[in-house]
Parts: structure tokens; sequence; C-alpha cells
């Protein structure tokens, strides 16, 4: 103990025995912790210590801007709107009545590829202004449903997809199922057929565990309004993985969901003619649709915005650095120095 | 005017015409307490409610409801009437409570209930349950239901099983109270009961050291002469014997041997006030009044005394210490008020959230109106139903109804609830470390720093005033007889005798040695004068050393030693003054002995001597002395008087010796400009007639029913005229250690310290000198007037010469020390005046209030409180000063040899004045920097993560989807940030405290709440604004068009925020201790594993989402990105302040680590030595 017992000032005779009986002493137990004197680290920003950190920050961040911006850059990606031009002439005046009518769907486009394209490459839709976030429409699913088929009257927020109108269940139940996106494409490149692989395009995790094995759809797509595609009840939920991509619902309004792979190459300057069926209802929100097909880097798709950013940053705090520099040079402050405590700096004033 | 009448109309302006707290020890004037042979009474201390009720004081004029029920007379409406051995009889109204107590506040039936309504007193708790509930409206809901109710219930959880536990210990504590046996007389025989079956009105028989069942009145004791001893700890911490008395009538009856006995008490109703007691018996149709002194109160001890019996009069409940268990008042501090500001602030901004929402909402249904129906996420239409109706969809206003709320649930976090568990936890924390530290613990007493309100710890940081009362404060209380003047001579040469000498005051008794406990200073003149007898001198020193040894309440014991043949005499007493004066009679050969209610037996000269107590008017406030009648052993009888100078002065026969009331007068300011408490002695014999006239009266007025008080004391009045002067005696309050050093500190740190004492103005200034409160280089101003006028006149004056002072002296403002009395304080408080004495002293860097009374000092307190924003703190130790410590900002009691009235009172204890200065610059500067921090911390923390939902309901059509899932919503200010915010809060150390107590002035951080005011909360929100847009706004970007899920990017804005906090947090920790690094890494840490486990659940729609998404290389630079990009305009900011703008603290830290300061290593230092930093 470092008793410091303070006897200096004024020990008089009065205080008879300051030193009495030290039995029962409720003296707090002396330890770093209760005087709050544990070891510690103190950091300061010291001008070393600021400079250092916006020079690490910029010798980081440009770097990986410019790879970025390289890995964007080499991503090769055909993006082609089709909402209006898949619809034929004399329909464009009521497209929904188009939409909805029993009428062929097919539609023939035709992309060029602008760059060598590596295998995969990825065929996406896209979809824009689909609010798949929107909150009526995330509740609407039944995850206990889709998993097990002992679960498949557990509809609970599926309304009003819930039950057929003669109450019986629809599995998958919900209107994202409802809602699932059907437009189909084949690709031929030189009259030849293009294999779209369309195994493995949604996550291995859903097929397994969230997506049952043995549960089969059963009055999907009986009501009286058509939300999309339908589906195959002989396959089981875990093998439809249109479905499955389909219920990883979106982020954004903005969106793409995976099509299929392409596992050839294409090269530049060819021809891919599409052969598309136009089913999917976008027209009565005004949505968009588009075909995407993309090659992908290890930062994923074409996005130049990380990279900019990056550089930014890092050009930044590069600035910074000389700025600091700079000022470290030309106004240099002594740290702790006394004299530049507030009752040093103005005499007098308290 | 003499200052007697001063007093009065101090009084009258008050309007409290019999309420007056008297001071428990006497101020300058010592305390008088004592017995009177008829009614025997102890001291009477005005006692200002303890409970939270508001009390009034002087400057704000007080109103009737404060001189409690106690003062009143009792009149018959308002009498208990106790028929004594009767309890049949006694209780046959059913108003009486039975002994049986309950503390606890639930039983098991009530407790869910009345629980849950006290928890839901809280504004917060209110707020998490409209929340909770709107989410249950299935319209509403917008979490589950398990993820809503989460965190309420674990609050309203925990804090229930805290208050079950404590109610279960106190209701065993009950039982066991409740199942305690006692003898209590059925059919004449002593038959052993239970507490809780005691009734009023049942004689109930004590053995010594046995605790009291209930408020009692004492019939008889072992003692023949009637006397108890008890001890009262329990109920006021004074450990020092009292003295209570059977009244002779009753002690004389044996009450087993008689059949019937028909008396009577008719007594007050039950109150709190532990020092007051009025009732009469009436015994075979004989009235005898009773008084404070013949009522033994429950929780005390029975001690030195074999058995006593009394009257039950109060039981159970109604017993005063019940009456008087209730908690210390709460107070609310600074900072949290204006936290609450903020608050409000912030949930305006709520508000505009959500109606940013749902406005943007209603405008989305307008422009969609003909598309809803069809839209496949939205689907108005349901076709389910036999006929198509609408689904879920109530109408546009309703909608937008919805949207508003669903809002207020989504935002709520908003609003930070968890800020006050977090606050609360601090606190207790911050608590802990105060009680703990070695430095603020008094050797002496063996007592540790107190917290008694754990509400406002953080203002300690901010105290602009310290309004301290001067004895058993600044003084340690410990008297020391130190001079006397005798006969117009003055005798100060004392010297401390040494062990060899010690024989000569010692007794010889029954081949007994008996030797006074405390050795005094002896004047050797003054004591060979003491011993002859014949010459004139010789006799007023004897007279002189009577009248100490015989006029007061002092109780003499016997203490054993290790040494068989010599006995120590203690001498047990209220007042430290009174102790002084015994001890130092007996040094002088004037040695008490003995002391019953009806004589003492003095040894005088080792001759013993029996002296009758005929008589004793106690002390009061309004006379300012006491006075004892004895009957001498050569058959005269005297009046014995001593009391304050000014009040002495006025009864004193100066036309006796005129000459030597001159020279006393002088040596009497001789001795108050030295510093020493001073009294005045005298005593007139009394004839025959005199005397019988003063008997009968006394008598009369003794027993009186109604106006006992006034009556008596006008009785002493009368008989206390025409004193013939003894002498004067001075007595030494020594400074406590460290006081100069402490007041300088406090002074250097711009803390204005006000004196506020009832000390003499000569005292005070002294006292003023020695304390380095005043210096010689102040200018002082004196204002002692004794009217209205007087005092208008001379607060011009000072204010003209205030303003010439700081024109003249340019830069060099000499300073300014203000001293005024009570009495000009009469005429100032409550009066237009103040409003000038305010602008007066706001310009005086010292005061000093002199003659001031208990109610005065709470008004001298209010008057600044009242004025200003600045906070007060108020410091002392006796029951004069409770009111002064109960309307401070900040109330601190001193636990010293005054009992424990200021400590029962205030908000913090503790030992010595000196800790004051760890308290406040180190305990109080860490407590407010903390706590302010942690407020803005929180605040930011909760809105960053309010915003970045914000932001994503706008890309959702403003329907209030969280990317982010419920769950993590929840957990987020629970689990994800809520343990690096409360270890900082209670570990962080902007600076050391070797650095504190060496520059004092750094305190004035707080002082000019630099860590926290409306710009930091500004600043703090703008940055918030950048962080939650740097946040939302990378992921959203980088992953704009892309296939990415909800759940995917909603991981990743969840760790993102948390991360960002978390640094943020990092990046302003002063001090990093392991717990540090484990709080803020290991919750970051959990955070990832709490995503993880969530994301497993296949039963979630975000199953897997984590491992998808942690499995790209996008997923780690935009983490990345996000982190710095969102902290860069802090750091650049904080760097440029810090380098450019730095303050005090700032520096200080740089130069405690860069070692600019001599000596700044961490070891613990004490005050002594203080250093002196460079002044100017």
């Amino acid at each position: 103990m470092n008793s410091s017992t303070p006897s200096s000032s004024a020990g008089g005779p009065g205080s008879a025995d300051p030193t009495g009986p030290r039995r029962s002493s409720k003296r707090p137990k002396y330890s770093r912790f209760t005087q709050q004197e544990l070891p510690a680290c103190k950091p300061i920003l010291t001008p070393k210590w600021v400079i250092s950190t916006f020079l690490l920050i910029s010798f980081i961040f440009i770097p990986i801007g410019l790879a970025s911006l390289f890995a964007s850059r080499d991503v090769v990606e055909i993006v082609h709107g089709y909402e209006t031009d898949c619809i034929p002439e004399g329909s464009r005046n009521d497209k929904v009545g188009f939409i909805q009518s029993s009428l062929d769907k097919t539609c023939n486009r035709t992309l060029r590829v602008p760059k060598e394209m590596k295998q995969p490459i990825y065929v996406y839709y896209e979809l824009d202004n689909f609010y798949q976030n929107h909150r009526r429409y995330v509740r609407s699913r039944s995850d206990h449903q889709l998993r097990s088929p002992t679960s498949e009257h557990n509809i609970g927020d599926c309304g009003p997809e819930g039950a057929t109108s003669n109450r019986t269940h629809i599995v998958p139940c919900g209107l994202i199922a409802w809602s699932l996106f059907n437009d189909t494409y084949g690709f031929t490149r030189n009259n030849q057929q293009l294999n779209i692989n369309k195994r493995d395009i949604s996550w291995k995790s859903d097929r397994d565990r969230k997506f049952g094995r043995n549960v089969y759809p059963k009055n999907f797509q009986n009501g009286m309004l058509i939300g999309g595609g339908r589906l195959n009840s002989s396959i089981p939920l875990s093998e439809q993985e249109d479905l499955i991509v389909w219920m990883r619902t979106a982020a954004l309004p903005n969106f793409r969901k995976l099509y299929g792979k392409i596992e050839v190459d294409l090269q530049a300057g060819e021809i891919i003619n599409v052969t598309l069926q136009n089913n999917y209802n976008t027209y009565s929100f005004k949505g968009k649709k588009k075909l995407v097909l993309s090659t992908t880097s290890w930062l994923g798709g074409k996005n130049s915005f990380l990279g900019i950013a990056y550089l930014t940053v890092g050009g930044m705090s590069f600035f910074l650095a000389m700025v600091f520099v700079v000022i470290y040079l030309i106004k240099p402050r002594q740290l702790g120095d006394p004299s530049y405590l507030s009752w040093n700096r103005n005499p007098g004033g308290r | 005017m003499d200052s007697n009448s001063q007093i009065e109309m101090n009084e009258n302006s008050c309007k409290v015409p019999d309420f007056t707290l008297n001071t428990s020890s006497g101020r300058s004037i010592s305390s008088f307490q004592s017995k009177t042979s008829g009614g025997h009474s102890i001291k009477e201390v005005g006692f200002t409610e303890l409970g939270s009720k508001p009390v009034r004081h002087g400057s704000t004029g007080a109103d009737s409801e404060v001189f409690s029920s106690s003062y009143r007379e009792i009149n018959e409406d308002d009498a208990r009437l106790v028929y004594v051995n009767d309890p049949e009889k006694t209780n046959e109204k059913f108003e009486i409570a039975g002994n049986s107590i309950r503390t606890g506040k639930y039983s098991i039936l009530t407790f869910l209930p009345r629980n849950l309504f006290e928890q839901f007193h809280r504004l917060a708790y209110i707020y998490f349950l409209v929340i909770a509930i709107l989410n249950q409206l299935p319209q509403l809901a917008v979490f589950g239901r398990g993820a809503s109710l989460l965190p309420l219930s674990f609050v309203l959880v925990v804090t229930a099983i805290k208050d079950a536990y404590e109610d279960y210990r106190r209701h065993r504590s009950d039982k066991i109270e409740n199942n305690r046996s006692a003898w209590v007389l059925v059919n004449q025989q002593f038959q052993q009961k239970k507490w809780k079956d005691i009734s009023v009105g049942e004689i109930v028989k004590v053995s010594g050291n046995e605790s009291l069942p209930c408020d009692m009145v004492l019939l008889s004791t072992s003692e023949t002469t009637g006397v108890a001893y008890i001890q009262t700890t329990n109920l006021d911490g004074e450990s020092n014997l009292k003295t209570r008395y059977a009244k002779q009538e009753t002690q004389m009856r044996n009450l087993e041997d008689e059949e019937k006995i028909s008396w009577l008490i008719k007594c007050e109703k039950p109150n709190r006030n532990i020092y007051g007691f009025q009732a009469n018996i009436n015994i075979d149709g004989k009235q005898i009044s009773l008084g404070p002194s013949n009522i033994i109160l429950r929780g005390c001890e029975l001690k030195n005394t074999d058995w006593a019996l009394g009257v039950a009069v109060y039981a159970g409940r109604e017993t005063k210490a019940m009456l008087n268990n209730s908690g210390a008042p709460s107070k609310r501090s600074r900072l949290e008020t204006r936290m609450n500001r903020e608050i409000f602030f912030l949930s305006i901004f709520l508000v505009t959230l959500c109606a940013v929402v749902s406005f943007c909402h209603g405008v989305w249904l307008r422009k969609h109106e003909d598309e809803l129906d069809m839209m496949q996420f939205y689907r108005r239409k349901d076709y389910s139903e036999g006929e198509v109706e609408n689904y879920e969809y109530y109408g546009w206003g309703m909608e937008i109804l919805f949207v508003f709320l669903m809002s207020i649930i989504v935002f709520q976090i908003m609003i930070p609830i968890s800020l006050y568990i977090s606050m609360e936890l601090v606190r207790v924390g911050q608590a802990y470390f105060m009680i703990r530290d070695n430095q603020m613990f008094d050797e002496s007493s063996n007592s540790r720093f107190q917290c008694r309100s754990l509400n406002i710890n953080e203002d300690l940081g901010q105290i602009k005033y310290v309004f301290s009362d001067k004895t058993g404060t600044l003084t340690e209380n410990k008297m020391e007889f130190q001079c006397a003047s005798i006969g117009g001579l003055d005798y100060s040469n004392g010297k401390a005798i040494t062990d060899n000498e010690q024989a000569e005051y010692s007794v010889q008794a029954k081949e007994m040695v008996l030797r006074p406990k405390m050795k005094v200073k002896v004047d050797q003149e003054l004591l060979t004068l003491s011993k002859s007898k014949n010459s004139d001198k010789g006799r007023q020193v004897h007279d002189f050393f009577v009248a100490l040894a015989a006029c007061n309440t002092i109780v003499p014991l016997t203490v054993e030693t290790s040494d068989p043949a010599i006995k120590l005499i203690e001498y047990q007493g209220e007042s430290p003054d009174e102790q002084a004066l015994v001890y130092a009679a007996a040094a002088y050969g004037f040695m008490l002995i003995e002391r019953t209610s009806g004589h003492i037996v003095v040894e005088i000269q080792g001759e013993r001597q029996r002296f009758n107590v005929l008589g004793l008017h106690e002390f009061d406030s309004d006379r300012k002395r006491m006075s004892v009648i004895l009957g001498c052993p050569d058959k005269t009888v005297k009046v014995f008087v001593k009391g304050a100078d000014t009040s002495m002065l006025s009864v004193i026969n100066k036309s006796l010796n005129l000459n030597m009331v001159k020279s006393t007068e002088a040596h009497l300011h001789s001795y108050s400009s030295k510093g020493l408490r001073t009294l005045l002695i005298g005593n007139r014999e009394l004839n025959t007639s005199e005397f019988g006239q003063w008997q009968s009266s006394y008598e009369l007025a003794s027993t009186a029913l109604m106006g006992r008080v006034a009556l008596l004391r006008k009785v002493a009045n009368n008989i206390e005229k025409n004193i013939n002067l003894l002498g004067a005696s001075g007595i030494e309050d020594k400074l406590q250690q460290g006081v100069p050093e402490a007041i300088f500190s406090l002074r250097t740190a711009g803390i204005k310290v006000w004196i506020l004492t009832g000390d003499k103005q000569e005292t005070a200034i002294s006292i003023g000198y020695s304390s380095k409160l005043l210096t010689n280089t102040m200018s002082q101003i004196v204002i002692n007037n004794n009217s209205k006028d007087s005092c208008r006149k001379s607060l011009e004056d000072a204010l003209v010469l205030c303003k010439k002072l700081s024109t003249d002296s340019d830069g060099e403002a000499s300073q300014l020390a203000l001293i005024i009395d009570g009495a000009s304080l009469v005429y100032i408080l409550d009066t237009e005046l103040e409003e000038q004495l305010f602008v007066l002293s706001s310009k005086c860097s010292v005061v000093l209030c002199c003659r001031v009374a208990p109610l005065q000092k709470a008004g001298i307190v209010a008057l600044i409180k009242n004025r200003t924003d600045d906070m007060t703190l108020a410091i002392g130790d006796g029951a004069n000063d409770v009111s002064m410590i109960q309307r401070a900002d900040v109330g601190i009691g001193i636990s010293g040899q005054e009992g424990r009235q200021a400590v029962m009172a205030s908000d913090f204890a503790m030992g010595q004045f000196r800790f004051l200065v760890p308290l406040l610059f180190v305990h109080g500067h860490w407590n407010y920097q903390r706590m302010s921090y942690m407020i803005l911390y929180n605040f930011y923390r909760n809105a960053v993560f309010v915003l970045i939902l914000f932001w994503y309901v706008l890309f959702t059509s403003f329907t209030l989807t969280t990317a982010i899932t419920d769950w993590s919503s929840v957990l987020y200010s629970v689990i994800y940030t809520a343990i690096p915010t409360v270890i900082v809060g209670v570990l962080d150390k902007d600076l050391s405290r070797t650095t504190l107590l060496k520059y004092p002035q750094l305190y004035g951080a707080g002082q000019r709440q630099e860590s926290y005011n409306g710009k930091l909360f500004c600043v703090t929100i703008m940055d918030t604004l950048w962080q939650s847009i740097a946040a939302f706004t990378v992921p959203l970007l980088a992953y704009w068009g892309s296939n990415v899920d909800t759940s995917s990017l909603g991981d990743l804005w969840t760790l993102a925020v948390v991360i960002m906090v978390n640094i943020h947090l990092a990046m302003d920790v002063t001090r990093w201790y392991w717990i540090t690094h484990a709080a803020i890494w290991g919750s970051t840490i959990a955070t990832f594993l709490c995503v993880m486990v969530i994301d497993t659940l296949p039963t979630l729609p975000g199953h897997w989402a984590f491992f998808h998404i942690a499995s790209t290389k996008l997923f780690w630079v935009c983490l990345l990105g996000i982190t710095v990009g969102a902290l860069v305009p802090r750091f650049v900011v904080k760097c440029f302040v810090q380098y450019y703008r730095p303050n005090d603290i700032q520096v200080a830290r740089e130069a405690e680590k860069f070692g600019n300061l001599r000596d700044s290593q961490d070891e613990p230092q004490g005050m002594n030595p203080i250093f002196y930093p460079p002044r100017r």
C-alpha cells in the first residue's frame, strides 16, 4: 500500500491519535484498477502520425482504385432494352392489352459483340422500376412452406396469393412467387444454337436448405390474374432455379437477375440472334426490360464507381498529407507547450 | 440596536416565528443544550424535512408549512391519547398503527402490476411500450413480434428481477424485525411478545444493549435517578451516548404491583422530527409535562443501563425512525437537462423524417393510382375471395397514416432510449471509482467517500460556486481550550503538559485514579491561581471554572484502562465546545465527576462538592446563551450563564466593574481575530425572594401545555440579567489539513468560494486569512448594517467602489472580497436589494458571510442559483447546513463530528474538505468529460443507423422496407455497439490525475461546457449526416444495377455501420486499456458472429446471404471504402482543430505525453504538495 498519509501542514495536539487502531480500516484496497491507473496507451495525433496516416490511406487506396477501374474496363457488357421494340408496331398504344392477350409474343433481336468475351458469359435480365423491395411484396412469401411439405398450410403473410378462391393453398404462395419472371431467351450464333446453361444459377444454400426437395408446386398461377411464369408441378422447388433466383428479392428497384450462362467465348464483331418470348408484363407499371450479356471480373460487373471513389479518396489523402506537411513546416507548434494553455495565452483573464 | 433583536427581525422577515434551526453544536456561541430539572429537554433542532418536500428558504419566504407539527403546541384535537397499560382502550378507535413494519413494497400478488406500474413511470419505457404496441397492430407490423418486444421485455425483466430481489431482502429483514421478542407487561407480569404484536399503550421492558421496539415514553429505569443512556447510531449516526430521563413521579412506582394504573399520556400526532416531542402525562390527576428527553425511539439501543420501562406511544410505521426512512432527494444533472433538450430536437428530426417518408409515399401512391391493381409488387386487388376486393388497402389517407406510424417504429432508435440505461451503468461505474479512491479515504474517521445520489456525478465537473460552512467543514471541529480572560486578565500562555506532570490533574478516588481522557494545554499562572482559594482573583477563577464545569449538558463516563488503578473520564456530549470547556476545567482541577438530573458532583482541587441543579435554561438561537441555576454547597443559589459575546454583553451589569468589562472586551477582540471561538461567562447570586419568584414561574412554564417554549424563554430572559461578568474563554477550532491549499486550488480553477458561517465577523475574517481565502492584496468591502436604508447605501457605495477599482487598475484588477453579516442579509434577502447584492458579489472573488442563520444559508445559495446558470455546490457538516445542501445543485456532507444529518441530506459525503479537490478536479472532470462524450456519441450512433435506414427507404417507394434484418436493428443498440460506449464512458481518461491536480485551470473546461454544447451537437449531427450518406451510397452505387439481393446488401450495411461507429469511437479514445481494446474489437467481432448466426436460420429470407456476399471481393472493398471515406472528414477536422486551435485539455495531454511538464509520470499523488502554477 502506498498510503501517502499527508501529514505536513497541520498535525496538532488535538488530533490525538491519527494512526490509531487500524484493525477495521475501511480503506479501499489498492489496486491499479480501482485507482484508475491501469497501464494504457495514449496515442496523440502528432504531425508524424497524421501525415503517415494520410500517406498510408493514399498508398492503399490509389492502387485499389486503379485496379478496380481496370477491372471494370475489362468487363464486356452487352445491354439490350427490348420492352418497346418487342411490341408489334400496331399494339404500342395498348402495351398492357397486348401483353395480356394470347397473341404470339416471340420477338427476334440481334446483338453485336463489341469486344471479345471470354466464357463464362452471364446472361441477365434487367428490370427497371420494379420494386422487389416494396413492403407489400417482400412480406408476401412463406419460407416455411418453401422448405417442407408439412408446412404447406403455412401461408401467413402470403395474401393476396395465399389460397385460391376455393380455399386450397397455393404452393409456392405469395406475390413474389406469383410474379415470377417468364421472358425466355434463345441465342443463335451463325445459325448455330448457343447453349445456355441454366444449372447452378441459384445459390447452393437456397437449393439445399431453403427450397425443399419434396415440395412441389400446387395450384400455382391458377387464379384470375396471372402474375408471371408457371411452374412445372412435377419438379420439386429445389430444382426450379428460376424461381429460386427470382425469390432472392433484389435490393434496389433497378436490378438484374441471372438467367443463365453461355460457356463459350464470343469473338468481337460476331452477331448474335436472340429469340425471345416477351411474356412478362412490365408495362402496367412502366418498367423497362433489358437483356444483358456480361463477362465478369474479380470485382464483379461493369461499374467504375468504386474505382473513381477510391482514386478520389486516395488522391485527397495524398493532397491532405501534403497540406499538413506544409502547415507543419510553415506554422510549427511545439506539442505540449504550456504557453498555449488558455490562462497563459491571455494573462489577466480568467 | 443589539444583535439579539436583529436576529428577531430576521426571523420575522422570514415569517418563521417559531422555527429556527438551532446549531446542533453551536457555532461561535457553542451550544448550551441542557436539561431542566422539571422538563428535561435535549437539543431542539428544527429538522428540515429530509424527504423530497420542497423546503423554502429565508430568501424566498418560508411558508407556514415549514415548521413541522412538533413545534405546534398540542391542542386537544390533534393529540393522541395513550392510556398507559390499557392498550384496548388506547386502540379503541383503530386509528393507531400496530408495531409490525412493512418496508417491502410488494406482495406476491401485487408484484407484477405494481412493479410494472412503477417501471412505466419513466418516460423512456412508455415510449418503448407505445412503439411495441403500435408494432403489434397487423397493419403496422414492421418488425417481427419477438424482435419488437425483445428490448423492452429485456429491460423490464432485468429491472423486475432486481426489484424483486431487493424486495425479498426487505421482506426478510421485516420478518426478522417483526419476530424479535420483547418483554411486555400483561396482567401484572412481564411476558415475551413478538415485536409485531406490541401495541400502543403497552408497557415494555428493555434490557441493556437491546434495541427498542417502538417509540416509548420512559417510565422508569434501573438507575434510581431515572436516567437511561441510549445510543442513536441507527437513527442519526451519532455514536455518543444520550441521556434520557424517566419522570420522578413514574420512576417511584412499581408497576408490577399496582392493580390498575390510570395514567393518560396526551402526545402529539406521529411526526418525523426525531429531536422533538411534546406531551404531558396525567398521573392520578396531576399533569406533568414530557419533552424530547423523556422519549426513547425505535432503532436506538439502550446502553449502560440495566433495564428501562416505557410505554409505547408510537408503533410500527408511525415511529419516528420509520417516518424518517425516506431516500435521498433525487436531483437531475445539468448535463441530463441539456441532453433532454437535444433529445427534443432529435424527436423533431424524427418526426420530420417520418413526415418526409409519408408525404413521398402519398405522392407515389397518387402517381401510380391506376397501376396499383395490377402491379406485380403491389397487387391491390384480391381475387382469392369470391368477389374482388382490395387487399390490405385502406384508402389513400389511411395508407399515409400507416406509413407515418410505421416509420416511427422503424426509426424509433433515433431517440436513444438505450442511452438512459447506458448512463445509469456509467454512473454506477463512476461511483464505484469515486468510492474506491484511496485519496478520498479519510484515515481519521475511517470513512470512505459516499455517493448517495447517483444522478449527478457529472455535475461535479461544472461547479462554479462553492458554498462552504466553516466549523467542521473547513475546521476539524475538534475544539481546544486555548486561553481565558478572567477578571480582566488574559491567561493565554498555555503549554502542553508532558506526561510526568499529568498527575497534577488526576484525581484520587477510592484508591482509584481518575484522569480526563483528553489533555489540555494549561497556563501555569492560571493553574497556580486556581489553587489559591482565598484571594479575590482566586474566587473569580474558582467561579469561572465552576461555571465551565457545571453550565453544560456533558455526561461524564468512566472508561476502564489497561491499568486497573487508573480510570479515564470521558466527557460525552453533543457539543464539542462544551467538551473542550469541561476538559479545560478538569485540567485546572475542576473535574466534573457525576451528573444526574438533580445534581452534579465536581471534584474541586481534590475535594468533592455537590451542586444541586435547580433549573436549566437551555440554549436557543434567540438568546444565544444558556444558564443553569445551582444550589451551591455553601447554601447559596447562583445562576451561571454562558453565551455569545453579543448576547451576553446586553445582560451584563456593566456598572459593577467597567474596567474589567472593557479589558475583557479587548481580549475578546484579540481572541476572535486569532480565529478563536469566544464565549463570555458570568454569574449572579440569587436572593431568596428572587429565587422563589423564578422557581414558581419556571415550574409553571415548564408544565405549560400551550406556548411552553415561549414561556420558558421569557423566564430565562427574566433571570439572565444583571449578570456579573466572570471572564471569557477562547476555544480554537483547528483548520483541517490541506484546507488552504484546497481553497487556493479551487480559486485557481475559477471557482468562487463563499464561506457562510455563524461565527463572528472577526473570527470569520481570520479564518479567511488562515485558509488563504483572503489575501493582503485584496480590498475588502464590509457590509454590516442594521437597517434597510443603510444596507442600500453601502451596497451602492460598494458598487461604485467596484467600478472605480476595475477602471483604475488596467488589467491588474485587484481582487475584491465582500464580507457581509447576517444582520444585513436580513434586509437584503427577499427584497429588491437582492439584485444589487448579486451584482456586487459577482464582481467579488471572495465572499464571506458571517453570523448567518441556517435558512439564510439556503437563501444565499438560492440568490445565486436563481440568477445564473452556474452550478452551485454546498458543503457542510451540521444540521444547520441541511437546507443549504438541499438547495444547491450539488450538496456535499462532511461526515464529521456533528452527527449525520448533513450527510443524510447530501448527494455525496466525504471525510475532509480537501477531498473536494480530487473530487471536483479529478473525478468531476472525468465524469463530465466521459458523460458528455457518451451522450454525443450515443446520439451519433443511433442517428447514423436511422439515417441509413431512411436513405434506403427512399429507394423502396417509401414503404419502410429495411435491408437490415429486424434482429440486427434490434440488436444494434443492445449488443453490437452497447458495450464499448459504456466501457469508454467508465474508463476513458482525457488527462491523468497528476496533471489535473497540477493545473486546476483545466477544470474550466467543464464550467465553460466545452464538452457538451449546442455547437458540438450540431457538428455531431453534420458528421452523422455525412457518415450515413457515405455508408449508404458506397454500396448503393457499387451495387447499382447488379444482381445483389436485399439481405446481402443489408448485411453489408449492418457491418459497415458497426465498424464505422466503433472506429469513430476508437478515434476519440484517449487512453487505450486492454479492456477498451477488448470492448471495441470484441463487439465488432461479436457483430460479425451475430450476423452469421442470423444468416444461418433457413426460415429467414436472408439465409446464407452473409456467406455469399463475404466471399466476393467487392464486399470487402466496399467495407474498407465506407470506413475510410466516412471517417476521413472527421479525422481531418480533428487534426486541424487539435493542431491549430488546441484547447487546454489537448495541450495538457500533449505535455503529459511528451514530458514538458515536470514529473508527469502517472503515479498517485496526494493533495500535498500542491503545485503552484506560475501565476500570470
